[in-house]
């Protein structure tokens, strides 16, 4: 009914445009991202519009989604018509292709840097003062410290934190899964709340007060000294940690047939150039331009990172085995 | 057919009984046999192993005991809320009166999100309980709370028209026949207010058992111990086990239903026994 009438709007739109001639478009895009990218968009989206109206002349309105990415990208696959996808770990834009034939097998080949215009990485967010003294990994396994972290099995952050401390556990235990998995095993037991998203992960250890101790993005992390203030929590990072590339994709099948297949390509294009970059920095998501990256050096501060592809031969890989039904997560929780 | 047919002065029993079953159809039989198709993509072995599961039987255990409580808190309580709301009248009545209602128009995130900052150990009640060893929040007894709170005006709501009913004259013949007082209460008030506080009963735990909203703010999620079913369904959607989530959903339904079906035999046979006496 409600498609069959927007249907009828834009039939009705695109002859009162072609009648006109050629008048300057009004384009809706729809771009269904995940959690913790709302302030990163917000600002991006309208520095977009300008360009766009400006080299082009039409103007575009983008609309945005934020959950989590599990929750987002099954949205899309039930029929959310997004032209742009933005999400936190490709094993969900990959079900696009697998469940619902949406983009190509090959979509992360599209766009430059495996299809993520910038990246981020895990780092702690602790009490003021850190009073647990945590300085790296094996500090958050010892008994008494409190730590939050979301549910992996819905939140795209704790696939990350999760394989993180896994891959931790392994450089130093001679690359022995036994001794990861009974280093996450402590790192679980630490945890008295599961939170669906990252979000709700960084509510309830800012508002409730609970734990010592915050796995999480970077850029949330930074996000939250900016809102709390120095005076409530510090970031600390860690020895070794992830390289956590979200990446993003066009819904081709949606795209073309909304007719915005150019916009929300160029959408995804302008995020790589410097204008990008610099909104991506600003928001504490670290560039891939070496040009903007060198401008903010000083803002991301240096430490060993490994990439999912090394450590653990891919997402497909790392989510069946440890995410996956009977999986390590499950193994932990004594499915 | 015959009997109900002839019972009625009233004409139009066909097309009225036609529209009930049409439209029942079109709103609950055809959306729950939608989940019962879909979980037919898993075999039978496959559908028990997935329901069967530690983690499964361990969220089945706690929603439904948790709603149970929750219920059982809201007939006890619920029941004096609405003797005080019928039979008393104080400064304020209907102001009482109308926040019993708020349960219902309150967004259930709200409820969950304000129950936990209420109790989590830096809150108004949390931070009181706590120097006594009292966890609320992150603990099944959260979810306890939140469903108690959700399910409040449904006990209150379903027995206050019975009890106003039931006058006050009724008692004092009770008394002048010679009844104590608890007799008063157990022989002739309580039969008359079973069924309606039953009913108030099985609305509330109904509600209970499907409450997802407020529950998962307050209730910490850890696998086996305060992951409610509804929780473990989205988790399996979001995973895109399409087929596992309905077949959760699917015993869930049963055993409501089966539940549901035993509170209104219950409910009938109490009302029946109240009737031959």
């Amino acid at each position: 009914m409600k498609t069959s009438t927007i249907k009828k709007l834009a039939a009705a739109l695109a002859l009162a445009v072609s009648a006109t001639g050629a008048l300057a478009k009004d384009i809706t895009l729809l771009n269904v991202s995940y959690d913790p990218t709302r302030e990163l968009y917000e600002e991006y989206n309208k520095a977009f519009v300008k360009h766009w109206e400006s080299k082009t002349g039409d103007k575009v309105t983008v609309n945005q989604s934020h959950g989590g990415a599990g929750k987002q990208a099954r949205a899309v696959i039930d029929g959310l018509e997004a032209d742009v996808v933005t999400l936190a770990l490709s094993y969900d834009i990959d079900q696009l292709h697998e469940k619902a034939k949406l983009i190509p097998k090959d979509w992360q080949s599209r766009l430059p840097h495996n299809s993520s215009p910038y990246t981020s990485t895990i780092v702690f967010l602790v009490r003021k003062g850190n009073p647990k003294n945590i300085q790296d990994w094996d500090d958050i396994v010892q008994p008494g410290v409190g730590v939050v972290t979301p549910n992996p099995k819905t939140s795209g952050g704790a696939r990350y934190n999760h394989l993180a401390a896994w891959a931790y556990a392994l450089k130093h235990n001679n690359n022995d899964p036994a001794a990861a998995k009974a280093f996450v095993t402590k790192l679980y037991q630490n945890v008295s709340v599961l939170d669906s998203g990252a979000r709700g992960a960084t509510t309830t250890f800012l508002e409730r007060g609970v734990g010592d101790v915050l796995l999480t993005w970077e850029n949330e992390a930074y996000l939250a000294l900016k809102e709390q203030g120095a005076d409530k929590v510090e970031i600390v990072i860690p020895s070794y940690s992830i390289l956590a590339e979200p990446p993003v994709t066009v819904v081709d099948k949606f795209a073309n047939k909304h007719g915005n297949a150019e916009v929300a390509k160029a959408y995804l294009e302008y995020l790589y150039s410097p204008e990008g970059q610099e909104i991506a920095a600003r928001n504490y998501y670290r560039p891939s331009d070496p040009a903007v990256a060198a401008k903010y050096a000083s803002q991301f501060p240096k430490l060993e990172l490994f990439t999912i592809d090394a450590v653990f031969g891919g997402w497909q890989k790392a989510q069946k085995e440890h995410f996956g039904d009977g999986g390590i997560f499950d193994q932990i929780y004594g499915k | 057919m015959k009997l109900l047919r002839s019972s009625s002065v009233l004409p139009g029993f066909g097309p009225a009984l036609g529209f009930t079953v049409f439209y029942l159809s079109l709103v609950v039989l055809i959306p729950l046999s939608a989940a019962f198709i879909k979980t037919f993509e898993l075999s039978w072995g496959e559908f028990v192993d997935v329901v069967t599961t530690p983690r499964v039987l361990a969220s089945y255990k706690l929603t439904f005991g948790a709603s149970l409580l929750g219920a059982t808190l809201n007939a006890f309580f619920g029941l004096i809320v609405a003797w005080v709301l019928v039979r008393y009248t104080f400064p304020g009545k209907k102001l009482v009166d109308a926040l019993v209602d708020l349960p219902f128009a309150l967004p259930t995130a709200v409820a969950g999100i304000t129950l936990s900052a209420l109790y989590a150990k830096n809150g108004w009640i949390g931070s009181l309980l706590e120097p006594h060893g009292i966890k609320v929040a992150y603990t099944p007894v959260g979810i306890v709370v939140a469903l108690t709170f959700i399910g409040l005006p449904f006990v209150v709501r379903t027995v206050q028209p019975v009890l106003e009913d039931l006058e006050g004259e009724v008692e004092e013949a009770a008394a002048s026949l010679g009844a104590s007082r608890w007799q008063t209460f157990h022989r002739v008030i309580v039969p008359s207010l079973a069924p309606a506080l039953l009913t108030g009963f099985a609305l509330a735990f109904a509600r209970a058992v499907g409450e997802y909203g407020s529950v998962i703010f307050i209730a910490g999620n850890m696998p086996m111990v305060s992951e409610i079913t509804p929780l473990l369904i989205i988790t399996k959607l979001e995973q895109y086990e399409y087929s596992q989530a309905t077949a959760i959903a699917v015993v869930m339904l049963v055993l409501s239903f089966l539940l549901l079906l035993l509170i209104n035999l219950l409910q009938w046979w109490s009302g029946n026994r109240h009737v031959r006496k």
